[in-house]
Formats: structure tokens, sequence, C-alpha cells
């Protein structure tokens, strides 16, 4: 046993392993106040949700609260491992700005309320605007951070009772790439690897991945790796100087917005020293001859120039992908939020297709997720995409989606797309959706381009519903404002990244009003009185059970199966769909033996244009792709489309940091993790800095054609001429002026293919507006780690977590 | 030989193409994404018109390597017409007109290329071949990403 600082030591003690042996146990717990675990009164099973790991935890409850956390030590996922979210973020279930009433706005102010009053108040809404305007007038806007369960019932009621074709999630924002990338590759959404790749893998490449903050306990069971025999070589694509970058034996740190001229580069490379296989390709595949023709005119030389890092660098990490005998790779928002971002990360699909790299241990892409359960919010069509997995351009897909649904296929509007978030705040802007319900987010604070996100949203003409159990930053403009129950407070399942499902149990009742989200959406279905066909109600289901049961009808047979998933079995241990008859375990890797989900009847989607983005036609895709292979697709490299000026001379980009999750709704109301990171920073070169007369902890103002942010500079080693701010801070907690959202900066602008919104291509200045009273309030154990010494992050008594090594599970 | 004469045509219609772009990524400011992508799409047409312009000295014209002046109002007008009037339904009909005009611009483009392509092969010239086998499917790609456009936007823009 041993007890370490939760915060200042957040990767905890290493537990190091070899090449194909399971990773060791060790079970961390965090119990409020020092109670002892024998005063627990119960244990509720679930997994973490303020990132996308899924780490696998029970729930202590004493008394009728939540009173502390213990990983679960034979879960696949964590192996009883939690990083500093899981161990503290659940105190903010018990903040005391809970949202435990209905609110309704009532002559321009929002005024407590009752659910009878609220929920008739909307439903008068919607009815009048079906009447008058149809069901275009209505757009839904979720989360990444609700159950599969409400995700599925939120899909049926927008897609099916009310037809209405603007749903979308905040999962636009940060994993619409993931899954636009997967079908441009594999015909199919789904995570092709399994976080047991890095068990077996000689070579893990990280591309815009901070997983050491991003999903820390991933980023544990690499340095455990990195601390057994025979660890793999780590290559690192990052700007900032993560601790990814620190450990790895190649890191490359090119200009943001270049990252598709990069990877030209290094496939260049791999075809040019034919580290490729030929019989894979020639199997599985389609389209290689164009990759390799466009990245012909990609040499490191070009491209050195272009990322503005060294040919030889480029050369040696194409070396060690080239070599790799068993390749991991992972691509998070360095790729996804960037310029080309699919494009981008396409390519790194191809790198593993090429390579003929999948379906075998240690071989595997991971298209990460940024948010606990936005695999569910995918898979469930509640974010863009069509329940199951289906293809809104395949007409027998939609007909079967209307016989699940037992409606006519005519009101699933299938005519397009789904509309993508950006283009609905265009619809609202222009005043054709008169109505947004808005769920488990803040826009008003995580959409690009803040003041034109306020002034959409207050519209005297837009109905704004704001479902969340604070009141938040957006819910303050709503015109009701539904209070929910939260996670440890209702039933419900989610999956994490690599395709692991988990229960989440109820430990707690929900405070005062508050309702678990699923019977908020049911109530409004009845009251609406939704039918099917038949006059019968619908949605059909009552409860989270049995909507579980509805999805898995759903699922069956599509890549995404839950068949064989029960609760019980998932009490138990998350289990990786597909989990159906032939595979009643679950499955730890999909595309084994170049199967691909990709022929013309089965694939979620025919593709796209890379650079325009246009749909490729369902008859294009049947001549490309006649026997379903895994699809090679080339880009060229097109310059960004802000580019750093004389006036804004920087690139800005935004992002995370490992104590703070979203717009800070439950981690700034947990102490230790608010106390970690409590104020908005900017990080700037040491360069810079002193080019800039600013020293570490100045108030520095930061700027772009957009707006003006305050920050406190730290100055790191960074790239030079790049400004990072952490996206985590808003005004909930602030006084005065709209001066500390880093989306204040950051330009409207999205992939042309994923419609991902691009936060790391905005050009900015910065200037010194006066001296700090010390260090800048950043953390100094993350990439946020300063050049000068000044007081190291810790979390002192209040932070103890102990450690338990034992394949015995209990803490 | 006529060949010159459809030369000359492309680099006219490519020098059309290019400003309609033009004035679709300036008036649609507000739409981001049309106004972007459009932005990209005009390099595909400035490389065409440079490329026509080289091939046409061997056929004896004087084309111009650099695209022609944008027609009609100057663009920073153009630009603070879109902002004013983004909020207001107009544009997206407005979208959906200029949209449809970029398509058939596109297609005019695309059949002077079908037309070079098989002039090429029938005189057995491997350069112009090579030519409009580079540049004709970048304007496909051109013609098609307008047709996907107007679909995707045509639904709200009529219908609300």
């Amino acid at each position: 046993m041993a007890v370490r600082d939760g915060i200042g030591e957040p990767w905890g003690t290493r537990t190091p392993y070899e090449p194909g042996e399971q990773w060791p146990v060790r079970v961390d717990g965090f119990l409020d106040g020092g109670l002892d675990v024998s005063e627990v009164d119960t244990w509720v099973p679930s997994a973490s949700v303020l990132h996308s790991n899924g780490d696998a935890l029970d729930i202590a409850v004493k008394d009728g609260r939540i009173v502390g956390v213990r990983g679960r030590a034979h879960d696949r996922v964590n192996r009883g491992r939690m990083d500093p979210k899981d161990l503290f973020g659940w105190q903010a279930s018990h903040a005391r700005d809970r949202l435990t009433r209905p609110w309704v706005r009532d002559g321009g102010r929002l005024v407590e309320s009752d659910w009878d009053t609220a929920m008739d108040t909307v439903v008068a809404r919607s009815t009048q605007l079906l009447n008058e305007r149809g069901p275009g007038a209505i757009g839904f806007y979720t989360s990444g951070q609700l159950f599969l369960e409400e995700y599925y019932t939120l899909a049926a009621i927008a897609h099916g009772a009310i037809g209405t074709n603007h749903v979308d999630g905040n999962t636009r924002l940060c994993t619409a790439t993931a899954a636009a990338a997967l079908k441009e590759s594999f015909g199919c959404d789904g995570q092709p690897g399994s976080y047991t790749d890095i068990d077996h893998a000689d070579v893990i490449v990280l591309y815009g991945h901070n997983m050491a903050e991003t999903q820390a306990v991933l980023w544990e069971r690499v340095l455990d790796r990195m601390a057994g025999a025979n660890p793999p070589a780590l290559v690192c694509v990052d700007p900032r100087p993560t601790r990814v970058a620190e450990a790895a034996t190649v890191h490359l740190a090119p200009l943001p917005g270049t990252n598709v001229a990069l990877m030209n580069a290094i496939l260049h490379e791999i075809i040019v020293h034919g580290w490729i296989d030929k019989d894979y390709v020639r199997a599985h595949t389609v389209g290689y001859d164009e990759l390799e023709h466009l990245v012909r005119d990609y040499s490191p030389e070009r491209v050195s120039k272009i990322c503005r890092v060294p040919a030889e660098r480029i050369r040696a990490a194409a070396e060690v992908i080239g070599g790799a005998q068993r390749l991991v790779s992972t691509v998070l928002q360095g790729y996804y939020q960037s310029h080309q971002a699919t494009a981008a990360a396409v390519q790194v699909n191809n790198v593993h297709v090429i390579r003929g790299m999948l379906g075998r241990p240690g071989c595997g892409v991971l298209q990460m997720n940024g948010q606990p359960t936005a695999q569910n919010t995918r898979e469930c069509g509640a974010d863009g995409d069509l329940p199951g997995f289906r293809n809104w351009a395949n007409d027998s897909h939609m007909e079967e989606l209307a016989r699940l649904w037992n409606l006519e296929v005519s009101r699933i509007p299938h005519y397009g797309p789904p509309t993508h978030i950006m283009q609905m705040l265009r619809y609202i802007e222009q005043g054709s959706i008169r109505m947004l319900w808005v769920s488990a987010t803040n826009p008003a604070v995580s959409l690009p381009e803040l003041a034109r996100i306020r002034s959409l949203l207050s519209q005297e003409r837009l109905f704004l519903v704001v479902q969340d159990i604070f009141m938040t930053e957006t819910a303050e403009l709503a015109d009701v404002v539904l209070p929910a129950a939260g996670w440890a407070e209702k039933v419900g399942t989610f999956t994490n990244a690599d395709r692991t499902v988990h229960y989440s149990g109820k430990a707690v009742d929900p405070p005062g009003q508050a309702k678990p989200d699923l019977d908020i959406l049911l109530d409004y279905a009845r009251r609406m009185e939704f039918r099917d066909k038949d006059g019968a109600p619908f949605p059909s289901w009552t409860d989270a059970e049995s909507a579980f049961s509805a999805w898995q009808e759903c699922s069956a047979g599509r890549p995404c199966d839950y068949t064989g998933l029960s609760y019980a079995m998932l009490r138990e241990r998350g289990i990786q769909w597909p989990c159906g008859q032939d595979s009643p375990q679950g499955t730890e890797r999909l595309y084994e033996h170049g199967r691909f989900f990709a022929s013309p009847d089965d694939c979620e989607d025919y593709g796209h244009d890379l650079i325009t983005g246009t749909p490729v036609e369902p008859t294009e895709y049947r001549a490309l792709n006649p026997d379903g292979k895994a699809i090679i697709k080339a880009a060229e490299y097109l310059p960004a489309h802000e580019t750093p000026s004389a006036e804004h001379p920087f690139v800005l980009i935004t992002g995370r940091t490992l104590y703070q999750f979203h717009t800070r709704t439950k981690t700034g109301r947990s102490p230790q993790l608010n106390e970690a990171a409590r104020e908005v920073w900017v990080e700037i070169s040491s360069e810079d800095a002193q080019a800039h007369g600013i020293g570490e902890g100045d108030l520095v103002e930061v700027r772009s054609p957009r707006g003006r942010v305050r920050a406190w500079a730290r100055i790191t080693r960074i790239r030079e001429g790049v400004l990072f701010l952490p996206f985590h801070y808003g005004y909930w907690d602030a006084d005065g002026e709209h001066d500390r959202a880093a989306n204040e900066l950051t330009i409207t602008m999205w992939d042309p293919v994923s419609k991902q919104p691009l936060f790391k291509t905005a050009a900015a200045a910065v200037t010194r507006v006066a001296s700090g009273q010390g260090p800048a309030p950043a953390p100094t154990t993350t990439a946020s780690r300063p050049v000068d010494p000044v007081p190291e992050t810790t979390g002192g008594e209040s932070a103890l977590v102990c450690e338990v090594f034992t394949d015995g599970g209990a803490a | 030989m006529k060949l010159g004469m459809v030369i000359g045509e492309l680099h006219r219609c490519e020098n059309k193409l290019a400003s309609h772009l033009a004035v679709l990524a300036d008036r649609h400011r507000t739409d981001h994404e049309i106004h972007h992508v459009a932005r990209d799409l005009i390099t595909w047409s400035h490389q065409h018109i440079r490329q026509l312009s080289d091939t046409g000295h061997r056929f004896g014209l004087n084309l111009a390597q650099e695209p022609g002046r944008d027609p009609g109002l100057p663009r920073a007008v153009r630009e603070k017409l879109s902002h004013w009037f983004g909020c207001r339904p107009e544009p997206g009909l407005l979208l959906l007109a200029d949209l449809r005009h970029l398509h058939l611009v596109a297609a005019e483009v695309s059949l002077n290329w079908e037309l070079l392509g098989q002039a090429a092969q029938a005189t057995k010239d491997t350069e112009l071949l090579d030519l409009t086998t580079r540049c004709h499917p970048e304007t496909l790609r051109q013609m098609r990403w307008a047709n996907a456009m107007l679909k995707v936007t045509a639904p709200q823009a009529l219908t609300s």
C-alpha cells in the first residue's frame, strides 16, 4: 500500500510490465474527511464522467451522500486506477448551487417555477412552432455526458416524433472528426483498436493527443510499459511541451494548421522506403495509387518549410513509425480541432492501412474522444449521425429505422445529413430555427466567437430551453431551465473511447425536484402526445432499462451490437461492443483479417471529398468500393484560413488542462481540482515573452480579430510563435466583462468534412498589461510546467490518495 | 486546327468561374463554410488559368497569366452587405441562387475541358492530355461542391 498526493502526483506509482503481459492492478481510493472504508454504507458501480477514458470505479455512499470513490480492480480499462478528476470531481454533485427547481422566463427575468408550468411552456411553444412553421423550426443540441438511454430517446423524439433534421451534440467540438475519419477510411464509425494494444506495442505515436492530461490513466498504462522491459518507442506531434513530448523518442512540434503536410511527408517516407505491406494493400484496400501519387510531392525538405520542423526530425519520426512491428497510433484535438481536421486524421488511418497494422494485438488506431459518453451520442444518433450507425443516404437503412420505431419512413428526415450545430446557429441567426433545446452543455462558453454566440442565443425570437445541473452561462440566457439529475443520481450505461460499455448506478437521490434527463425527455414526449403509426405512445419505452432494450434491438446486426449485453453483466465489469451472438464476451479489436464494415449496403457513410466536404454519391461509392475494403484517401495540404499577420503575429491554440473539464461546471466546484488550476493563464515561449517584455505571472491581454482576453502569463517551452489558452474559464464565477473565456478569440470556421470547429488556428496578438502577484495560476505538473522554477502544484492533506497493489480488488 | 479556340474559350470560362467563386465567398461571408471553401476552390481555377496561359503559347495565343478582375461591386462593399443582411432570411435564398449559378458556370468549364481532352486524344497531344487529366477532375469537384451545398441548404431555405 502507498499514499500519494492525488494532485501533485497525478499518475501515481509505477507498476512496470513487459510486452504481452497483463497490466498489473493498482487500486486507488479516496474517501472524504478521513472516513474509514468500514464506515461506507454501500458501493455503487459506475465509471468516470470527466474525460473519455472510462475508468471504472465504485461510488462510496454514506447516509445518502457520496463520500468517495475507489477504482475497480478487474475492469479492463483502468485496472483499479483513477486520475485526479475521478478522485475529486464527484464533490460537485453536492454543491449548494445545484439547480433544484425549473425556472421560467417571465417579463425578461428567470423566475423559479414548477415542472408543470415549465413543461407546459415548452410543449405550448413546440406545438405552436410545429403548426406554424414545421419541424425545421426546432433544433436540439445535446452533449457527450448524458447516458446511452437518454441519447437514444432524444434521437427517437427529434428524428422520429418531431421529424426535425436539426440534431447535434457538443461532441461536434470533441469527437466529430474521429467519427468522420473512421467513416472515410473504413466506411463506418467504430474504434478499430483497443487500450490493450498498448500492452503489446513496440511503437506508440500520439498525434495532437496530450494523453497525459486528457486520458491520464491510459497514460499511466504507457508509463508502466516505459518503466518495464522492452519499452515502446514514442513519437509525439504537439506544439506544446507536454509530458508526452518529454517522454517521446521523437517529438515534432509543427506550426499549428500544417498537420496534413506533416502526415504527407511521413507517408512519403514510408512509401519511398517500402515500409508497406503490399499483400495487405492489394487484398484489403482501394485507393493506394492516388496516395502514392499525391505524397510524391511531399518530401521532408519541402514539408520542413511548411511545418517549420527540421527535415531530419520528420525522417527520424517516419523511420520509427516505418520500423514498427506493432504500431499503435492515437489521435486527438491537436488534429481534430485544427485546419484540415478530417484529412489529417485520415492520413493516420492510412499509415496503418498501408502498413497492414490493424486488427492484431498491438496494431491499432485509436481515434480518441474527448468526452465520457461521446461514443453513445454518435451511435445512438443524437449528434449528426443516425441510430445504429445507419446511413441517411441508404433508403433500406432508413426503412429499417422506421420499422424499429413503427413510424412512416417519410416522417424521419433523410434528405441530407443531420444539421450540425454551426449550421443550426446560422439558421438561428436567420430566424428559421425558433426553438433550441440544449441539454448538458454550455455553448455560451464552449463555442467559437462567443460575442456572436451570446447575441444569437439571447435573441427575442429564439425560444431557448436549457436542461442542466447548474445555472450555467447558457442557462442564464434561457427561456426555460430544467433541473437535471447528474451522474450517480440516475441509472444508465455509457461507452468509452475503446468501445467499453459500463453500467452506472444510482448512488444518491437528485437534489430538490431535479429529474433524470431520460425522465424529462419521456415526460415531454407524453405531454406532446407523440404516437407511432398505430396510435401507440412513442417512444414506447418508459425507463432506463426498457430504453436499453429498445436500443439493443436497434443495434442488432450493426457494428455497435449491444444485443449480448445486459445491465446485470455490466454491473460486474465493462465489456467492449460488438457483443452479440457471435461475440458474447465482447470484441477486443475490429477489422481482424482485413474484414471491414464498408460494403455499399452496410456502410454508415459513402465518404466525402476531403478538401471540399462534398459527399460521395451512392453510385460513385458502389463503383469505388464494391467489395467493402478499406478506403485510402489522399489529401493535398492547403494553408490555414487565418494565418499570422503583422497585427496578429501569433497562432493561438486552445485546449485543456489535467485538473479541469470543459467549462468547469463540475471541476470548478471540486476544491482540490479548482485550487490546482483556479484562474486562466496563457502559455508563451521564453523568446516571445522576452521580445514582448513579459515576465512569469504578468497580466497580459491576448487579442484576435474577434475579441480580447486577459490572462496571467506562463512562460514555457511551447514552440515560438504559438500561444496556448485553456478553454475552461467562463463567467459563472467571475465578475465584470467578457474577457476571460478563450472562445472570445476563436474563429468561426469548421472542417468541411467533420464540421468540427477549428479552435487551433486563430491569429492573435499579445501585450503586457501589468506585473503579476507571483507566478501564473497554472499547474506545474503538466504541459504548463514553467521554464523558471515556481512553487510546485500540490494537493496537500485534503488530496491524499490510497494506492493498493493487489489482485484482490478491495481497497 | 481549332484547338486554340477551345483553349481560349476555356481560359475565358475559368476566369468567369474564378470570379463567381470570389463573389460567392464575399457575398456569403456569414455562411462561413461557403466563404472559406469557396476561397480554397478559387485557387484551383487560378492554377488552371496560369496553365492554360502557358499552353496557349504553343497555339499562338497570348492569354493572361493572372485571373481577370472581379466584376460588380467592390469586394469590401459586398462583404459589408453580407454582414448587414446576415441575420435576415433572404440570404438563404440568395445563397441558393448563387450556388445554382455557380454550378452552371462550372458545368460550362467542365464541358470545355471535355472538348479539349477529346481533341488532345485525337491529335495525340500528350502534353495537352496531361493538362486536361490534371485540371478537369478539379473542375468536377468544384461543380459537385456547388451541387452538394445546394442540396444541404435548400430544405431550410425553401421551407422556413
